[in-house]
């Protein structure tokens, strides 16, 4: 088994308003040296191994389900499912 | 004019549009269940606020994938009309049927409130009963309805004339205020205020009502 692991955020021009109010709950719990925090989505899809159009069946996912390619960006890693 | 106003899983103003349309404006109105296939025989669809499918993933984006949406797509292109209202104009951004998008309101709420809109345009199908920067009050009822769109597409819905709808006061952090907006062709129009629920002085407002009237104007000199 494969084991896709997928990142969506928001892209940099739009903004992260989840994002913003977790970071000023991390600077009121007293973590001040916290400058940045983004907030995205994490997906695991696991797919049979031998299967050639993996990546070309991720991407469509990704563009027609997972992001939505007016506001977001995703990256995704492949590893061996255990 | 027979309208059918979609009923996904987690819609909760389907029955407000329903109402809106039988006693609001004293048309036909059906309720069509979002696993049907066909909307033959209706004249215009409407996409009811909610939750559909509780917002999963990020709102609007599962019920895209539901039977019924290939039918609403093939209204939006045959120049039909297509009505979307909060979630429903998140169904349609996630649809690719208008721009842009619709994320988390800027300043970290839910807001539950009447506001005042401006008409931008009023030379649509939606708002031709109105007078151009007419004022109405309208409710809102959101937690992601800051319309964003990127620059290039921006200036492209002012020259086409598609920014229907302005927030006089920004109340969720809209790109140029906006509220509500059509695609190039004018026949399909998103807008998170809910105009259903002003058809009314009871209600607080009235002022949602020439909406659904001006789509009954508008389908009249079509038709003739």
């Amino acid at each position: 088994m494969k084991l896709v692991k997928v990142y969506v955020t928001l892209k940099k021009s739009v903004l992260d308003a989840q994002g913003e109010a977790i970071k000023s709950a991390i600077n009121t719990m007293g973590y001040d040296k916290v400058a940045d925090v983004h907030m995205g989505k994490y997906f695991e899809l696991s797919f049979a191994d031998d299967y050639n159009a993996m990546e070309k069946d991720v991407d469509a996912i990704c563009d027609e389900l997972l992001a939505n390619p007016n506001i977001e960006t995703y990256r995704y890693e492949i590893a061996e499912a255990e | 004019m027979k309208f059918a106003v979609i009923n996904f899983p987690g819609s909760n103003c389907d029955m407000d549009l329903y109402y809106a349309i039988r006693d609001g404006i004293n048309e036909k109105v059906e309720l069509v269940d979002y696993r049907n296939n066909s909307l033959v025989g209706f004249d215009g669809v409407l996409i009811p606020g909610g939750f559909s499918y509780g917002d999963y993933l990020r709102s609007g984006a599962i019920a895209v994938h539901a039977p019924i949406i290939k039918e609403i797509v093939r209204f939006a292109k045959e120049g039909k009309i297509v009505f979307g209202v909060c979630n429903g104009f998140q169904i349609l951004t996630e649809l690719n049927l208008l721009p842009g998008a619709l994320v988390q309101n800027e300043k970290n709420r839910f807001i539950c409130d009447t506001v005042d809109l401006t008409v931008v345009n009023n030379q649509t199908a939606f708002t031709n009963c109105y007078q151009k920067n007419e004022n109405i009050r309208i409710p809102i009822a959101h937690g992601e309805g800051r319309y964003h769109c990127d620059e290039t597409t921006l200036q492209e819905m002012i020259a086409n004339g598609q920014i229907v709808f302005r927030y006089q006061d920004n109340v969720n952090g809209s790109v140029d205020q906006i509220a509500g907006v059509t695609n190039k062709n004018g026949n399909v129009l998103g807008m998170m205020p809910h105009p259903e629920r002003a058809v009314e002085d009871i209600l607080g407002s009235a002022d949602g009502l020439k909406l659904f009237q001006s789509i009954i104007n508008y389908q009249v000199k079509v038709n003739n």
